[in-house]
């Protein structure tokens, strides 16, 4: 119930700040009726999980992505260089990396991250692992993916995630 | 604010000025990746500097532009979405090639190998 509380205020929250519409009773009316129907057919749908609503990686997970912000543009710099270098020295690889998120929407964070920061591609999914594509041997860092997998995981916070981690390692 | 040395409106425009420039570059080198780059799997990373530095780059340069804040708030549900949805595309067309059977060139020599 906390969780269709939250979703119904973040619906409400960008319904407002998308229409604009601050003191037009009606219209005002009618986005109340919008977002109830959203929650009532989310709800009805069963979708309002930790999957479909993660909330409950806020607010911890505002602090990576202003951390993956960094690697993404440090990332960024090493792909455009060799783009246009006159001799690029490509040298793909694939590599696993071990996925130790407890939760769906963690393990989804973490092949978007993956996916997000230029130089590695995540290719396929593996029960544990992540099958990576890596555009040169620097990108392919198994420990400093593994890395960005950890914060991941600390994001998703405590509770059962410890022993999880400590048992695929 | 109006006048003066320290023109707020003359900074706002430098630093989106700036922020254009450097996205578009980003824009600009992604398409040259995609060109230069040798095989499939490469080509995503070239697109990938699109996607990111380029995309999000111009996103704030056009925050900085904006008329009143609730174009801002527009603007970053752009840049938000932008940040979840051209991953998941990007995997989507990766995973395809993967599971159609498509190997990638490997290795300092590019060689085509079964993994």
């Amino acid at each position: 119930m906390g969780r269709v509380f939250i979703l119904g205020l973040t619906l409400a929250a960008i319904w407002l700040l998308l229409s604009g519409y601050f003191d037009k009773p009606l219209l005002l009316g009618f986005g109340v009726a919008s977002v109830a129907t959203s929650l009532y057919l989310a709800r009805r749908a069963g979708v309002v999980d930790e999957e479909g609503a993660p909330f409950g990686l806020f607010p911890r997970i505002l602090g990576y992505w202003a951390w993956l912000g960094g690697e993404i543009a440090k990332a960024n710099l090493a792909v455009a260089r060799r783009a246009l270098a006159l001799e690029p020295k490509l040298s793909p690889r694939l590599i696993r990396v071990p996925m130790t998120q407890r939760t769906n929407a963690g393990r989804a964070t973490f092949a978007n991250s993956i996916t997000l920061t230029p130089g590695t591609v995540s290719v396929d999914l593996e029960p544990d692992r992540i099958l990576v594509h890596a555009l040169a041997d620097e990108f392919a860092d198994e420990a400093g993916i593994a890395a960005i997998g950890a914060r991941v995981a600390q994001a998703e916070g405590a509770g059962r995630r410890a022993v999880v981690a400590e048992g695929a390692q | 604010m109006t006048d003066g040395f320290l023109d707020l409106a003359l900074v706002r425009d430098l630093a989106s000025w700036a922020l254009f420039i450097v996205g578009s570059a980003g824009v600009a080198i992604g398409a040259v990746g995609i060109v230069r780059f040798p095989d499939f799997y490469t080509r995503l990373h070239a697109a990938g500097v699109t996607d990111t530095a380029g995309a999000e780059l111009i996103i704030l340069a056009m925050m900085l532009q904006a008329p009143n804040w609730l174009v801002v708030a527009k603007l970053a549900f752009i840049g938000f979405f932008l940040f979840f949805t051209s991953p998941v595309a990007t995997h989507a067309i990766a995973h395809a090639a993967w599971v159609s059977g498509l190997k990638p060139l490997l290795g300092p020599e590019l060689k085509r190998e079964s993994e």
